[in-house]
């Protein structure tokens, strides 16, 4: 089923005029950069879900927040609907554009405001770099956490959209748990403030309820992130193992010895013999699982827990377990895994990368279950997985050229979903739901679920006018594309529409 | 030892009540073990007992997740967890017997672990929750990463009950550290103050710190090593952990003076401009409790000033408890109330006056 936008199941949009908008747009604001031409607009039709394209009515790209909150207030007038972006890093289409709507480029907004080491914090713009916060804080000995794979390009906005997290989150949390104040435009164009300096703020945790929200509540245009003083030293232990339950099995005894470690990454045959082939990081290409696990803290924590995890990998029955002798092994280890994507990419014309989180126990049923599609459909998937906490990459090989591929990728990619969450897990872990995994959402939420979703936005932007049809998909979409969740073979709401 | 818990699913029940409450257009009042009401607003309404609905529905150490039926009382819940050698890492006041595990959501308040670990949001991953519709629904889930969706869950702690009946909650729990151990340091609270942010730039293992008006109260928790290593670098006395739990519990000496009890929440290298009364800075210096007459508006303006919010502990004695919104965030709070509570049934008035 195709994922672009389709106003019969996705919801109408009101018909805009190009040509009227950015009159408007330019009297109201002579100094605002607006792209209207097809091939200004052409390189801002995705974001890093490449597979789909729109190309947007309009792209803005505003350098001061007044210009936000005009935009904002015009397109809330002529009922225009608005995408926001920042560096377009998402993997999951959170930001792909709308052929009826203005994109809102947030990546001028690119400045430090404030970076606190006594108060362990840093005040910055939206369209700052992840990396950038901690290069910045470096001199301090202080650091951002959360660190998505992406984060040398993502900008901090994208990472409170999608509530971003990356190999660290065990141990240091998700975006939502690392930022302490955000400032909000609401699509009406008026600003308010979620969260504060302080650690709490009063009345409900809208901070957190926008956090991970895909662009639809609001539009952020400052971010107050804490730092935290960095981990005096990192050690990495790589364990290989001759079965996958073996190695899922170690992950739970890790666990339940008490240990929790900074980072613990799991990789299958596939990916370790394409990481491999590609960095040559000594990884051992016969062994059916690896295990990279990461111990940080003060040097004499770091060093018992390292002999608590030997111990426990010894006896769940690892092959090998060797521990990285220096700066540049660890970093070498680290590679392998870092690099696992790029290295799949060149075992095959093209990969799709999946993304669900299911309770660690069923790890082992879920691979079995992902093998048997991976045949079934013909498709090779390798599994890379970060194992502390539940979040899986599953990674299907295809050829976009052969007919019918991508779909067939999709499709595949679809029922890997689909047993995450029925296993107990969810369909998006780290990357968001966006336009790619819409339809997923009717099979994790039922109807009641999705209508509290849309009774939630329409609180903050009752025209549905921020992001239509990314993240909660409508109802008819769900009934459209049969799955529904029926409970007990009655649909609820039989006489809701579904709009 | 076993611990027993008993167990109870009893949603039916809570969704029945629910309905009787929407179908009579009559407010009700959710209480657990009422241990928490003195928190926020008085309101009217017919009380809605969660009580009986109680157990723990799962639990797997190895996972470090618990799902447990709102109406469990914290006590059982700490209780389970510690026999795996795990804690609610948020340290969660009880404030009496009773306490249970949806009130502690709802209410939101966490201990003195807080700045270093989280607070109860940052542990809640899922729950389930009865709506203003009369539908029982569940977000989130049983898994550390799960960004399907708006984080419905999240948003559910600290609203006292406003926007939904909670029914069941899923929490990340942590391991109990390998070692710990409090220390008291003899020095005023300027320089503890200053201490503070020294230290917070450090990777040391602190994981409270309370400023008592005398002095310093310091708790460091971790790997056998680094505990010793910095007691050895911090000086000071060792003395018992007791502390923590009696200031969690506000059974403290500084709690029985007879004015009114602020909570004040600021940024932690802040010095806010506080009015004069008896103070106690917890949570590093971002947490300072005041006993004082003194007027709310002046409380407020010196906790905004420094970055933060000024609540009040101590029922009857501010108009507002909790800190007042500004008019627009208001006017946000207002209309997500009307779309998740349409008839206004759930804790009417509780946070604020109208919401």
């Amino acid at each position: 089923m195709n994922i672009l936008y389709n106003e019969e199941i996705d919801g109408p949009l009101s018909k805009v005029d190009r040509a009227d908008l950015f009159a408007d747009l330019r009297q109201a604001m002579p100094d605002l950069l607006i792209l209207h031409r097809e091939e200004d607009l052409r390189p801002y039709e995705c974001d890093g879900l490449a597979a789909y394209r729109t190309v947007p009515l309009l792209a803005v790209l505003p350098e001061r927040v007044e210009q936000v909150e005009s935009i904002l207030r015009i397109c809330h007038a002529r009922r225009v609907p608005v995408v926001a972006r920042g560096a377009g890093t998402g993997l999951s289409g959170g930001a792909l554009p709308l052929a009826q709507g203005v994109l809102l480029v947030m990546a001028r907004f690119n400045r430090i405001l404030e970076l606190n080491p006594k108060g362990r914090y840093a005040r910055v713009q939206p369209g700052v770099r992840n990396l950038a916060i901690s290069q910045a804080a470096a001199p301090y000995e202080l650091y951002y956490a959360p660190d998505p794979s992406s984060q040398i390009a993502c900008s901090i906005g994208g990472n409170v959209a999608e509530n971003a997290g990356g190999v660290h989150c065990l141990k240091y949390g998700l975006t939502v748990h690392n930022v302490m104040k955000i400032e909000v435009l609401t699509m009406e164009g008026e600003r308010i403030t979620l969260g504060a300096d302080a650690l709490d703020a009063p009345g409900f945790d809208l901070l957190a309820l926008f956090t991970g929200s895909e662009g639809m509540l609001g539009i952020v245009t400052e971010v107050t992130v804490k730092l935290l003083p960095k981990p005096r030293v990192a050690r990495v232990l790589m364990a290989s193992f001759d079965s996958v339950e073996a190695a899922g099995k170690a992950v739970a005894d890790i666990i339940g010895a008490g240990i929790i470690p900074g980072g613990l990454e799991m990789m299958d045959k596939l990916a370790i013999q394409a990481a491999e082939d590609f960095i040559h990081a000594g990884y051992p290409v016969a062994a059916e699982a690896i295990l990279l696990c990461e111990l940080d803290g003060v040097e004499l924590d770091v060093a018992e827990d390292i002999e608590r995890v030997r111990a426990v990998l010894d006896e769940a029955g690892a092959t090998a377990v060797s521990l990285a002798r220096d700066e540049a092994e660890r970093a070498l280890f680290w590679a392998g895994r870092k690099n696992a994507f790029p290295a799949v990419g060149r075992m095959s014309p093209d990969y799709y990368c999946m993304d669900g989180t299911i309770p660690r126990r069923h790890l082992p049923k879920v691979l079995r279950g992902t093998a048997e599609l991976s045949e079934q459909y013909g498709l090779r998937v390798a599994n890379v997985f970060h194992a502390g906490d539940g979040n899986m990459h599953p990674l299907i090989l295809f050829d976009a050229n052969e007919p019918g591929a991508l779909e067939r990728a999709e499709e595949l990619g679809g029922k890997i979903l689909e047993l995450c969450v029925a296993v107990g897990g969810t369909i998006t872990g780290e990357h968001g739901v966006g336009r790619e995994k819409i339809n997923q959402m009717c099979v994790q939420f039922n109807v009641d679920e999705l209508s509290f979703f849309h009774a939630v936005k329409a609180a903050f932007d009752e025209h549905a006018l921020l992001n239509p049809g990314k993240n909660i998909p409508t109802l008819r979409r769900c009934a459209e594309n049969g799955a529904m969740r029926v409970h007990q073979g009655k649909m609820p709401f039989p006489e809701l529409e579904r709009f | 030892m076993n611990i027993e818990v008993r167990d109870a699913d009893r949603s039916e029940d809570l969704l029945a009540q629910v309905y009787t409450a929407l179908a009579t257009n009559t407010p009700v009042l959710i209480q657990g073990g009422g241990t928490k009401s003195f928190y926020g607003r008085a309101t009217s309404g017919a009380l809605l007992d969660t009580r009986a609905h109680r157990g723990i529905v799962s639990y797997d150490p190895t996972e470090l997740v618990v799902t447990v039926r709102a109406g469990t009382p914290l006590a059982e819940l700490e209780a389970v967890l510690d026999q795996s050698g795990q804690m609610l890492a948020f340290e969660p006041p009880y404030f009496g017997e009773g306490a249970t595990v949806g009130g502690m959501v709802a209410a939101g308040l966490s201990g003195p672990r807080r700045p270093w670990v989280g607070s109860v949001r940052d542990f809640v991953l899922g729950c389930r929750v009865i709506t203003g519709n009369g539908k029982h629904l569940r977000f989130g889930g049983e898994v550390m990463k799960n960004v399907a969706g708006y984080d419905v869950s999240r948003l559910m702690a600290g609203s006292l009950g406003s926007l939904g009946l909670l029914t069941e909650v899923s929490f990340k729990v942590l391991p109990k550290p390998r070692s710990s151990l409090t220390l008291r340091l003899e020095m005023d609270v300027d320089t503890a103050l200053v201490r503070f942010a020294e230290w917070g730039q450090q990777p040391l293992p602190i994981t409270a710190a309370c400023h008592d008006g005398e002095g310093l109260m310091l708790r460091l928790e971790g790997g056998e090593g680094s505990v010793k290593a910095a007691r050895e670098h911090l000086g000071g006395e060792e003395v018992s952990a007791a502390f923590w739990g009696a200031l969690r519990e506000q059974t403290l000496d500084f709690f029985s003076n007879p004015a009114p009890l602020w909570r004040i929440s600021v940024a932690n290298d802040s010095r806010p401009r506080l009015p004069e009364g008896a103070q106690l800075v917890d949570w590093g210096g971002a947490q300072r409790w005041l006993k004082t007459d003194a007027a709310a508006a002046t409380l407020r303006g010196a906790a905004a000033a420094a970055g933060g919010h000024a609540c009040c502990f101590t029922p009857g004695a501010a108009e507002s408890p909790l800190h007042p919104l500004p008019e627009v965030l208001m006017r946000y709070h207002r209309r997500l109330k009307e779309q998740l509570d349409p008839q206004g049934i759930f804790n009417p008035g509780r946070m604020y006056d109208g919401l």
